[in-house]
């Protein structure tokens, strides 16, 4: 009984175990639901996930195995945020909404396919494509009697299933980092720089104390020192990545009280034998690689982020620089960097299923030994993982 | 025993179903959610409601697993032994209760509250894990077996500061408390405010979501917040079209600074306020 079911969020790649599988059968067995298929859907999620972050992963599967939703082509893609904005909104009289053709569900769904396989650009407006306002019955904002939402709010209020919905979407931690869940990456890089808060005997105090008290045995404890970490941040400036810089600059310098020592450094593209600390005199006020490695020693994690999308020769070829002749190529400066500081990862903002497309990302990760990963929730708790090993 | 939300706390039916979920299977129930989503406060009213005792144990940085169940004052019985007193002779005079144990003596079936269990070390829910299964526990110094005479009702919340081991997570059930939407907080006001003026709390709620709606604010005003806000609004007794003039002009709400705690959220709203009004 619902065997099925369990194997297919299995294969969803959700992290579900039997014990959990067995507790919704007993609690099924047990009447705790009605014969509903929402509640159902409530039960089941209580029971077997645990996470918020998995809820949107777990709406999907629940929505493919029960038919209501059947897996839509580019979904997983991902419909460009821009298309939907609420760009401009018709207000239809009621007659008017009347007469909008009613699809049905299967007929919604073939159109959608095609839709998605034909439609490349932003959309607003009109009865056919998927975008914003208008009385398609794709996209949101609309007004279409029977439509499917993507995004945005709800309006009109004739939606499909709750899990149709995907309200969770943005508790994915595989979304880029930005001001909504910067706060649970904040947690994350704390949790990286602190390690417990055991208490242990204070022998100094309990000395002094004992002997203040004429002999009388005065136990002291003392909190147990934090194992504080040495952080040293290169990033890159320039061009497209200054957004991401920020929110990285922002990041780390909110948990700074959490690092023993944080220090930044900026590059621009790739690192060579120069790097800066003040980007406004960064022609001025350049600093010397050589001097960096020598003056933090090994104990320093060393935090690259950077999005490595550049021409291979930036990497491979000396005099590869776009601002400036170097004598030797990046690739040698890179692998210096990670000799000195062997605790070292790259934070790279682009997603990570373009690595592979990029030559020069390919090339940054295995010279990395593989220690890339996005700049994401997920991909800064696995890096942070891998750093306080 | 089935929990149907109660007077003074509006529970959807998901999170419900969760509740009785666990209390029909015996099993813990792991609440999650925004700050001030009320998730404390559940295990409180799930007692009130079922006519249950509550125990609460709140959880710090320095908090053991071990305190919950028990702790052996050695130091005072060090202190005593050097003074001489009787009492010293007897381990079971050191030995301090602690919440859970507690839970487990009492007569009736009850509501154990765990409160912030992401506060305490990483290790702190796996030295758990046995006492929560089967409710029981072994005190070393005095060596008795305590068994729970009813298994409690088992309540945590966490602030998502730490994650969870998997071992611990498969024993409970888990409920995420998502921010209410506009009709489960008219609800959820009304829970609290029967008196207010309908005009006064649209608007309210609506000055309220639209602030919820701002980028970039570090701190999002939540439901508790909300409450605070409308009772000093009421205190103050202002009226409703002080919230928003009749001309769609933008104006700072009255007493923001119940809304947004933080210094820069306040400028950021001001600035945009400012901006809103000179592009009219």
């Amino acid at each position: 009984m619902l065997i099925d079911f369990f194997l297919h969020l299995k294969a969803s790649k959700l992290p579900v175990s039997t014990k959990e599988f067995l507790v919704l059968l007993e609690a099924l067995q047990q009447h705790v639901v009605e014969h509903s298929l929402d509640d159902f859907y409530v039960l089941s999620r209580a029971t077997l996930i645990k996470d918020e972050t998995q809820f949107d992963k777990f709406d999907r599967a629940f929505g493919e195995y029960f038919k209501g939703v059947e897996a839509l082509p580019g979904m997983d893609v991902l419909i460009p945020e821009d298309w939907l904005r609420d760009a401009m909104k018709k207000h239809l009289t009621d007659v008017e909404r009347a007469k909008l053709e009613k699809y049905g569900w299967d007929k919604l769904m073939e159109t959608l396919k095609e839709r998605l396989a034909e439609q490349t650009e932003r959309h607003a407006g009109g009865n056919k494509w998927i975008g914003t306002g208008g009385t398609s019955p794709f996209g949101h904002g609309g007004t279409h009697p029977e439509g499917i939402r993507f995004g945005g709010e709800s309006e009109h209020r004739s939606a499909v299933k709750v899990w149709a919905k995907r309200e969770f979407r943005n508790l994915d931690d595989n979304v880029e980092l930005g001001t909504r869940n910067i706060k649970i990456a904040l947690r994350r890089l704390r949790h990286f720089a602190r390690q417990g808060a055991a208490e242990e005997l204070d022998l100094d105090g309990t000395i002094a104390g004992t002997a203040r008290n004429a002999g009388w045995l005065d136990l002291r404890m003392r909190p147990e020192r934090h194992n504080a970490v040495k952080v040293l941040l290169f990033l890159d400036v320039g061009g497209s990545m200054d957004d991401h810089i920020r929110v990285c600059e922002e990041l780390f310098s909110a948990c700074r009280s959490e690092f023993k020592h944080l220090e930044y450094y900026y590059f621009h593209n790739f690192v060579y034998e120069w790097a800066w600390q003040d980007n406004t005199r960064r022609h001025t006020e350049r600093i010397l690689m050589l001097d960096l490695l020598h003056k933090y020693g090994n104990d320093y994690k060393l935090i690259l982020v950077g999005d490595a999308t550049m021409s291979p020769y930036e990497i491979a070829q000396p005099g590869g620089s776009i601002e400036y002749n170097n004598r030797e190529a990046g690739a040698v400066w890179l692998r210096r960097l990670t000799e000195s500081w062997p605790h070292a990862i790259w934070l790279n903002p682009e997603p990570e299923h373009f690595w592979q497309y990029r030559q020069s990302i390919s090339m940054v990760h295995e010279l990395m030994g593989g220690r890339m990963f996005p700049l994401t929730l997920d991909g800064l708790e696995r890096g942070m993982r891998l750093l306080s090993k | 025993m089935r929990f149907e939300g109660s007077e003074n706390y509006v529970a959807t039916r998901d999170l419900t179903l969760a509740v009785n979920a666990a209390v029909t299977l015996q099993r813990p129930l792991l609440i999650k959610g925004e700050p001030g989503t009320g998730k404390t406060m559940l295990a409180e009213e799930v007692a009130g409601a079922l006519g249950l005792p509550l125990f609460q144990w709140h959880i710090k940085s320095t908090t053991k697993a071990q305190q919950g169940l028990y702790e052996y004052d050695a130091v005072s019985r060090l202190r005593d032994s050097q003074l001489g007193e009787a009492k010293v002779a007897d381990i079971a005079n050191y030995i301090v209760k602690g919440v859970l144990w507690e839970a487990f003596n009492c007569e009736t079936p009850s509501v154990v509250l765990i409160d912030e269990i992401d506060k305490a070390d990483i290790e702190f829910p796996n030295d758990l894990l046995r006492e929560l299964d089967r409710m029981e526990f072994y005190v070393y110094e005095t060596r008795e077996l305590v068994r729970a005479r009813h298994r409690p009702l088992l309540f945590i919340t966490s602030n998502n500061e730490k994650e969870l081991p998997d071992a611990f997570l498969r024993r409970c059930f888990f409920h995420y408390i998502k921010f209410p939407d506009k009709e489960t907080m008219v609800k959820i006001v009304d829970v609290h405010f029967p008196g207010l003026k309908k005009n006064l709390l649209r608007e309210a709620l609506e000055v309220f979501f639209e602030l919820r709606e701002i980028p970039g604010l570090k701190k999002k005003p939540s439901t508790s917040e909300l409450l605070d806000w409308l009772k000093l609004l009421l205190a103050e007794d202002i009226p409703p079209e002080a919230l928003r003039s009749q001309d769609q002009k933008i104006t700072v709400p009255p007493l923001h600074g119940a809304l947004l705690k933080n210094e820069q959220d306040v400028h950021l709203f001001e600035r945009l306020i400012f901006m809103a009004r000179q592009n009219r």
